[in-house]
């Protein structure tokens, strides 16, 4: 639903089903709404066979790389004799996206029960869900939900009394962005600095205490127990035509929006439809100047290739951009693209790990560079600079937050050019009110 | 022979401190009570029990002590070192990473505003303003002169469609809007 307001008729609710429910986090609650069936039949099938089931649907992954989860999956060899872990990627901190959150706060025990579906399939007896430490409620929600699926049997050595064991322990992370990545979360799992590992080894050769390891987003495996339910032909069905993406996705629409919420579509959408009807347009007397769809990792749209957009994988890359976490990030005409720039490159620099040069060195040039110009002190060769920068910060990195700190950059120069010119030639913020008079005006 | 070190009475100091076995520095500092002792000690070795390492334990340690301390001091870090068998350097280490950990006390109230990007366009700055208005603290990552408030930006909280978030030590506030913020400080004062 676009909770916190009423579902639109256009929207399919299946993952948001509940949001809003005010006894949806409690296994009695989940269980009136059939919960626990998915894993009830899971345990009764072969592991391979549900890998191949997910394969089918089609599911990727829903934290921002889109890989393909069935795929992901069977890279864990059964019968090698190695402790396998399932890693939820619960750390959601990409600005815009605040979809799981409200997932583990309104259906945690649909994350339990994903949770719990994918270890078995994957031959691990232990998951831990990795939460960000800022999250106090979903914590507290999903470590209420795990004590009462231990208590009822459902988690344990003895799983639903299925002779299988299956562990899901809860994770507090302390306040790092960089432990969303996949990596990095392992690293902080197992207690070090959340600094990211150089791949290959992939983790599911070597990946948490060095055993075959998957890492999933919440969103990704909350999907699964309906794939279970409905079976892989129902979610594949669920699609706009473009069989390479299939399912629906929900979407955190945030800032100069009328209806800020989440949304939850099925996979090609029309995104003009969706950001006006469904979202409600913008502000009274504004107008959408932007869009970041996918979190403010993926390139920035103008208002024209966004209306243009189909809201699928594939069809977001041929929009100029990618879909990312689905983090919808609307800026109206009232905003400054420079000063946002400037905000998102010092969001990178705070968050960099610090182990690449180009990283540590280039979020925190690239950060004075642009707070530079929106304080009216740059120049024409500034903007070079930055593309040089952000050049040297593409493809050469241990992890993708380096390129994540040059995409908005690049992306904004590119289609923003103009609003970088004004700061350069007029040497101030055209953005700004010129005097206090034109403040109390505004 | 060469002068030792450190002129001429430093001899026998510098014998002395090899003589003496070096102490964790929370067995130097007298004034300092473990928190791994009782219930927090049986909770810990609950939470041992969810890793096959005991390092993948040092983060859940360090919200323990947080917990009952505010903070994590020196020779807290040191005492959890000792528990889980690492060094106090490398417990410092991973706790200069994260964000989320105190290095030294802070106001009773720990104000955190959220002013990335998708807050940034809904005011969020209005909103720490008010903060430190509102509380006297003045100065971001100051500690207000009655020693009741901190306030500090912080990056995405992870609710950017209820902006603006808003956290007070461990309660997440959203939608906190600037004209908001008077009642909500009137209510700590």
């Amino acid at each position: 639903m676009g909770f916190p307001h009423k579902s639109h008729a256009r929207e399919t609710t299946v993952l948001s089903k509940h949001f809003g429910d005010s006894d949806a986090h409690t296994l009695g609650g989940w269980r009136n709404r059939g919960g626990y069936r998915a894993l009830e039949q899971a345990l009764t099938m072969e592991p391979a066979a549900i890998v191949q089931m997910v394969r089918d649907s089609g599911l990727r992954g829903r934290g921002g790389a889109g890989f393909p989860t069935g795929v992901k999956w069977s890279f864990m060899k059964p019968g090698d004799g190695r402790a396998h872990y399932l890693c939820c990627n619960a750390d959601e901190s990409e600005p815009g996206t605040f979809k799981d959150r409200e997932i583990m706060r309104w259906t945690p025990h649909a994350l339990v029960e994903g949770c719990a579906i994918g270890a078995y399939a994957i031959g691990a007896e232990t998951a831990y869900v990795y939460i960000r430490g800022e999250f106090t409620e979903p914590l507290q929600r999903m470590t209420d939900a795990v004590r009462e699926a231990y208590a009822e049997g459902i988690l344990g050595k003895n799983a639903l009394g299925s002779g299988k064991r299956i562990d899901v322990h809860v994770h507090k992370g302390a306040g790092a962005y960089i432990c969303g990545e996949e990596t990095a979360l392992m690293n902080s799992l197992e207690g070090r600095r959340g600094n990211p590992r150089i791949k290959p080894p992939f983790p599911a050769v070597a990946g948490l205490f060095g055993q075959p390891t998957t890492i999933n987003n919440v969103e990704t495996l909350v999907a699964v127990p309906h794939i279970i339910n409905n079976g892989a032909e129902w979610y594949k069905a669920m699609c706009f035509g473009n069989p390479k993406s299939t399912g629906t996705k929900l979407y955190s629409v945030c800032g100069n929006v009328r209806r800020p919420g989440n949304y939850e579509v099925v996979m090609g959408f029309p995104f003009k439809e969706f950001l006006y009807d469904l979202c409600g347009g913008p502000l009274p007397g504004r107008r959408f100047k932007a869009i970041i769809p996918g979190g403010s990792s993926v390139p920035i749209q103008t208002i024209a290739e966004a209306e243009a957009t189909v809201m699928d994988y594939e069809g977001f890359v041929t929009g100029g951009t990618m879909l990312g976490s689905g983090g919808v990030i609307c800026i109206d005409d009232a905003q400054c693209m420079v000063k946002q720039i400037a905000r998102l490159a010092r969001f990178y620099a705070h968050e960099s790990c610090a182990q690449c040069t180009q990283c540590r060195e280039g979020t925190a040039w690239t950060t004075k560079i642009m707070e530079r110009i929106e304080a009216g002190e740059g120049t024409a060769a500034d903007l070079d600079t930055l593309l040089e920068i952000a050049d040297n910060m593409t493809a050469t990195t241990i992890c993708v937050l380096s390129d994540s700190c040059a995409v908005p950059v690049v992306s904004g120069i590119q289609k923003f050019r103009d609003e970088f010119e004004a700061h350069i030639a007029q040497h101030r913020c055209p953005f700004r009110p010129t005097s206090a008079a034109a403040a109390v005006a505004a | 022979m060469n002068a030792p070190p450190g002129g001429p009475s430093a001899g026998p100091r510098l014998a002395a401190l090899e003589r003496a076995p070096r102490a964790d520095a929370h067995e130097r500092d007298a004034d300092y009570q473990p928190v791994f002792v009782g219930a927090r000690r049986a909770e810990l070795d609950e939470i041992l029990t969810r890793y096959p390492t005991k390092m993948a334990a040092l983060l859940p340690a360090l919200w323990i002590v947080q917990e009952e301390r505010g903070w994590v001091s020196e020779p807290a870090m040191a005492e959890v070192a000792a528990v889980l068998g690492l060094t106090p350097a490398y417990v410092k280490g991973v706790v200069t990473f994260y964000t989320m950990y105190h290095q030294h006390p802070v106001g009773k109230y720990f104000v955190q505003v959220c002013t990335t990007s998708p807050c940034n366009i809904c005011g969020a700055e209005d909103v720490a303003r008010a903060f430190l208005q509102e509380t006297g603290a003045t100065d971001l990552g100051a500690t207000s002169p009655d020693g009741r408030f901190t306030v500090i930006e912080v990056e995405c909280l992870g609710a950017c469609g209820f902006a603006t978030p808003v956290m007070i030590n461990d309660e997440f506030l959203e939608s906190v809007s600037a004209d908001r913020v008077p009642s909500i400080v009137g209510v700590l004062k």
